[in-house]
């Protein structure tokens, strides 16, 4: 057998067809992703980001849950312990500690009325925190709905609808808010007196002035900004595509203008929420912010400025609070972006 | 041209947008005027011209995703849009009249269009903007689906999708990617599979290849011969490559700013053009026998396009036809039927020779 020809070395097996199981091994699929998990695996990748949202974490917990576990609580004054520096105790405390007693130890020191400065920042960044937090909540929905529909209805609708930003826009936000929070407060102390409205004796007046004038004056950016983006997208021929497919307006805004614009209303929000800490500070300033004896960042910071020569810890924590919950937010911001913006994977 | 077997016909077609100004000073950007053509049913029809000559106006106004600013479409014997200003037409085409010798005119009529969405659909000319980036493939394809409720359970949406991907030789793994995963060639065939989940009867296919490599322009254009024949379905094929245009269409129209010139069987009017536009189109494609090439003449036309805001008056080539006269300046020429079937508007027909 020297010169076997080719033919012979086929064999009839060979040629029949592969089973669907065969086939099935050989298609290599790749895990099911959808634009949330692929996004968050890209969120996970970036370390700033990463870090950044730890700090928020960390924040929270400090804010929301720390207080709780306190020895000392916010507006507790103890007596002959004022103006302690960090970690020193007062008379009446030194004298518990000499008589075999354990006092916890006043971490950030005490400020002018003997009251735990450590538990202080922890309700200031909490009060902080949900001002940014409600106000960048409230600005987001009313503005993007706003922008989103002025831009996609175009025409007169437009112009009525970015007109009245425009007068809103003019109306001084300080100014709005001591109007009212002094209309208010008559309304709101009726209010606590029923039952189920006592948390909002809590709040006081001007915080829910501050909530409001949010409410009615910040969405503006939020809405010029979405509303530039819907008129760049409604263009697109994605979005005419879906129109020659039957689509109405609310399904087109929802699934295409919307999840577009999602990169930049995340930034814009998480901007937002920077900035709504900021106004919560200058009004506390100004006393027209948080209702005493609650603090605020801001009106820690303020209250510390008068001493600052004698204690000038006291005012380097709520700034450096300020300036981490600020850093951290925009970091964070900038790494949801890069997350869920396709456009940019790598 | 019997009335029976046309699927889509649209009647002195017109499309202005506006640009600027106000009251008596507005001004108007005459994208389409005047533009009747029908379409057979099974058929294909090529769309030519340059750019900017009103090709994709006159898809998209078939479509009403822009709203006629005149004329009449009938999709399947029904009136789906009439701007009640133009006169109805006979049976052999030529304009109703009444007993005075007054033109009929239409009843105003804009139908809800959601019913026609799905019947007629549109393939677009740019693969990278055509697709949602936020949507997966399975979602985009699935779009009309879910618009129509068209799918009873989640898995007879899926399995039409996967069906459908399959169709134009994409397969189930790719329905959970995203646009931007995918080249050029792929995408197209998604926005193809998008504008087949509507299950349609006629499909605009608005520069489908433009935006391809050749090697994949092939692929695609071979692709929607398959699907016509499969499904049976009627296409507007808009380019502004004759050469593919020929290979596709069963009848050919020539379009010059806002204008159709000439109408005819593809072999006809690429054989015997006789509107001078259309032949200085046709003397434009290459050929690839260096000897057919030297021996052809290439008709290079003079000066450039004329401003679809203000164009010429009585035949808009006429600024850079070889023929132009005071008639051409005049009068705007009518489509006039040179052999069965082969229709041209131009006044010097006779003198048309190269």
């Amino acid at each position: 057998m020297k010169n076997r020809l080719p033919g012979l070395h086929l064999k009839a097996e060979d040629f029949i067809p592969a089973t669907a199981e065969e086939k099935e091994s050989l298609v290599i699929m790749r895990d099911s992703v959808n634009f949330w998990r692929d996004g968050l695996r890209r969120l996970k990748k970036n370390r700033v980001a990463m870090v950044s949202l730890f700090f928020i974490l960390l924040i929270m917990v400090f804010a929301y849950v720390l207080p709780s576990f306190w020895p000392y609580t916010y507006d507790q004054q103890i007596r002959t312990s004022e103006n302690l520096s960090p970690f020193t105790y007062g008379e009446a405390e030194l004298e518990r500690i000499a008589a075999g007693e354990k006092v916890f130890p006043h971490i950030c020191g005490t400020d002018k009325l003997g009251r735990d400065f450590a538990v202080r920042l922890m309700m200031g960044a909490r009060i902080s925190l949900t001002v940014g937090l409600v106000c960048a909540a409230i600005v987001l929905v009313i503005g993007a709905l706003f922008g989103a529909i002025a831009g996609f209805a175009g025409g007169w609708v437009d112009n009525i609808m970015m007109r009245f930003t425009d007068i809103i826009y003019t109306i001084p936000d300080i100014l709005l808010i001591i109007i009212m929070a002094m209309s208010l407060k008559p309304a709101l102390e009726q209010l606590v007196l029923h039952k189920g409205f006592l948390w909002l004796q809590k709040l006081g007046p001007n915080m829910i002035a501050i909530f409001l004038v949010f409410a009615l004056i910040y969405w503006v950016g939020m809405a010029r900004i979405t509303r530039s983006q819907v008129l760049i997208l409604k263009e697109s021929e994605y979005v005419t595509a879906a129109r020659a497919l039957g689509a109405g307006s609310a399904r087109i805004i929802r699934k295409h203008l919307l999840t577009n614009c999602i990169g930049t209303l995340t930034v814009t929000t998480t901007l937002q929420i920077p900035s709504a800490i900021f106004t919560e500070s200058y009004l506390s300033f100004l006393g027209i912010g948080v209702q005493v004896p609650m603090p605020s960042l801001g009106s820690l910071a303020t209250d510390a400025v008068k001493g600052m020569n004698t204690y000038p810890y006291l005012l380097l924590y709520p700034a450096i609070l300020i300036s981490v919950i600020i850093l951290v937010f925009n970091l964070f911001g900038d790494g949801l972006r890069d997350a869920f913006d396709p456009k940019l994977k790598d | 041209m019997n009335g029976q077997d046309i699927l889509v016909e649209v009647q002195h077609l017109q499309q202005y947008f506006p640009a600027g100004g106000h009251g008596k000073n507005k001004r108007f950007v005459k994208a389409v005027d005047d533009v009747s053509f029908a379409i057979k049913k099974g058929e294909t029809l090529g769309l030519v011209g340059e750019s900017g000559c009103g090709k994709t106006t006159v898809g998209r106004t078939m479509l009403r995703l822009y709203e006629p600013t005149d004329g009449r479409i009938i999709y399947d014997g029904k009136i789906i849009f009439d701007s009640g200003k133009c006169p109805l037409k006979n049976d052999d085409g030529s304009d109703m009249t009444d007993g005075n010798g007054k033109p009929v005119l239409g009843k105003k009529t804009a139908v809800d269009m959601l019913p026609y969405r799905r019947r007629m659909q549109i393939v677009f000319q740019d693969p990278y903007a055509s697709l949602d980036p936020r949507m997966t493939i399975g979602d985009i394809v699935g779009e009309a689906i879910d618009i129509h409720r068209s799918a009873g359970s989640k898995k007879e949406r899926r399995d039409r999708i996967i069906s459908l991907l399959e169709c134009v030789g994409l397969n189930s793994e790719h329905a959970n990617r995203y646009p931007h995963e995918f080249s050029g060639g792929q995408r197209q065939r998604v926005g193809i599979a998008r504008a087949l989940a509507a299950d349609p009867q006629f499909i605009v296919c608005d520069e489908p290849v433009s935006a391809l490599d050749v090697s994949i322009q092939a692929q695609v254009v071979n692709m929607f011969e398959d699907l016509q024949q499969e499904m049976g379905l009627t296409y507007l094929f808009i380019a502004h490559d004759l050469s593919v245009v020929k290979h596709i269409s069963n009848r050919i129209g020539v379009m010059y700013l806002g204008k159709m010139v000439e109408l005819a069987d593809s072999f006809e009017l690429i054989a015997h053009s006789v509107h001078p536009y259309t032949k200085s189109l046709i003397s434009a494609i290459p050929v690839a026998d260096p000897n057919t090439a030297r021996a052809a003449k290439r008709i290079t036309l003079q000066g450039d396009v004329p401003s679809p805001l203000n164009p010429p008056s009585g035949c808009r080539f006429r600024t850079r036809c070889p023929y132009a006269d005071e008639i051409c300046a005049g009068e705007c020429p009518q489509m006039k039927e040179v052999s069965a079937g082969h229709w041209a508007a131009c006044h010097h027909l006779d003198k048309v020779d190269y």
